[in-house]
């Protein structure tokens, strides 16, 4: 049985340790085992991928990012304690990666914009025309998207239209709403992984969220 | 005891710590409150909730495949100097 020592650096934000099921995968990994590797790549390549796509220029790059990533973690992984989980450990070793790459090609970064949750003015989530100027009640209705048929919601179309309302958000915008909600993890995750406060990330998000609403809404409205 | 209401302009703001369950007791039920006498707001809150959904649905696009060759490679490599 493997003891796990825990961080207690008092100044590191405490994040989940390993769980024993990544436990289990890091000590297959480090015993040679090709299958868990295999099985490590199959659970987070399209993650990291759309995750690099991101802060790449390119398809290309993002590739190439994703592919460096993988590579630092067979190097890696000898020395992993397993104090912070190993997905956190994967996906900081992915934004390390990206950043370096930028830093090299010469583009500013945004994952250093990443600790100011003000880099837009704050804009309201909705057109403030929408609301009434005195009590500031909806003016009409905001729609109801009910009374749109299933298959107007579930296709390709609308799939597009989400995903380059997501693709238009500012960088830092973009990463949590899809780490959250697109690949579905925990703010805890996102933060973690991002190094931002729960409060940082909860603005991005509602910043995010709020853009692709609009644009869903605007999108569904054409006929 | 705080008894100003909330308005449909202010709820709007305040969704998505509703959604994280971060808003203060207080807050909360002022907001639970507009909710409930106010459809508009309960429509938009829909709109939200769909709009999350529909991002999660997003992970089906495909991401291109891992060169696994290259890195099964590598990982062998790696076995070979342990």
């Amino acid at each position: 049985m493997t003891i796990v020592q825990q961080s207690i650096e008092s100044h590191a934000p405490a994040t989940p340790a390993a769980s024993d099921e990544e436990l289990g995968l890091v000590a297959a990994l480090r015993g040679g085992d090709e299958r868990a590797f295999m099985m490590l790549i199959e659970r987070y390549h399209g993650a990291l991928f759309r995750l690099a796509l991101i802060y790449a220029g390119s398809h290309a790059v993002a590739e190439e990012v994703v592919q460096e990533t993988w590579l630092s973690v067979i190097q890696g992984i000898g020395r992993f304690e397993g104090r912070s989980s190993l997905k956190t450990w994967l996906f900081r070793i992915l934004t390390n990666r990206a950043k370096t790459r930028g830093m090299r090609e010469g583009r500013s970064v945004p994952f250093s914009a990443l600790r100011d949750p003000a880099d837009d003015s704050a804009e309201p989530s909705v057109e403030p025309e929408r609301f009434d100027n005195v009590n500031g009640h909806w003016t009409s209705s905001p729609g109801d998207w009910s009374e749109v048929p299933e298959e107007r919601l579930l296709s390709r179309e609308t799939q597009a239209c989400i995903q380059a309302a997501i693709g238009a958000l500012p960088p830092n915008q973009r990463t949590v709403i899809t780490m959250r909600d697109v690949e579905g993890w925990s703010a805890e995750e996102v933060c973690n992984v991002l190094g931002i406060s729960e409060s940082n990330q909860r603005v991005l998000l509602h910043r995010a969220r709020s853009k692709v609403r609009r644009a869903l809404d605007q999108y569904l409205r054409e006929e | 005891m705080d008894t100003v209401e909330l308005s449909c302009k202010e709820l709007v703001e305040l969704v998505t710590e509703y959604f994280e369950g971060t808003l203060p007791p207080a807050e909360r039920a002022r907001f639970e409150e507009h909710l409930a006498g106010c459809g508009y707001c309960r429509l938009y809150l829909e709109q939200m909730r769909q709009t999350i959904r529909m991002a999660g649905g997003l992970t089906e696009e495909s991401a291109p495949a891992a060169a696994r060759d290259g890195l099964l490679q590598a990982f062998r490599e790696w076995k070979g100097t342990r």
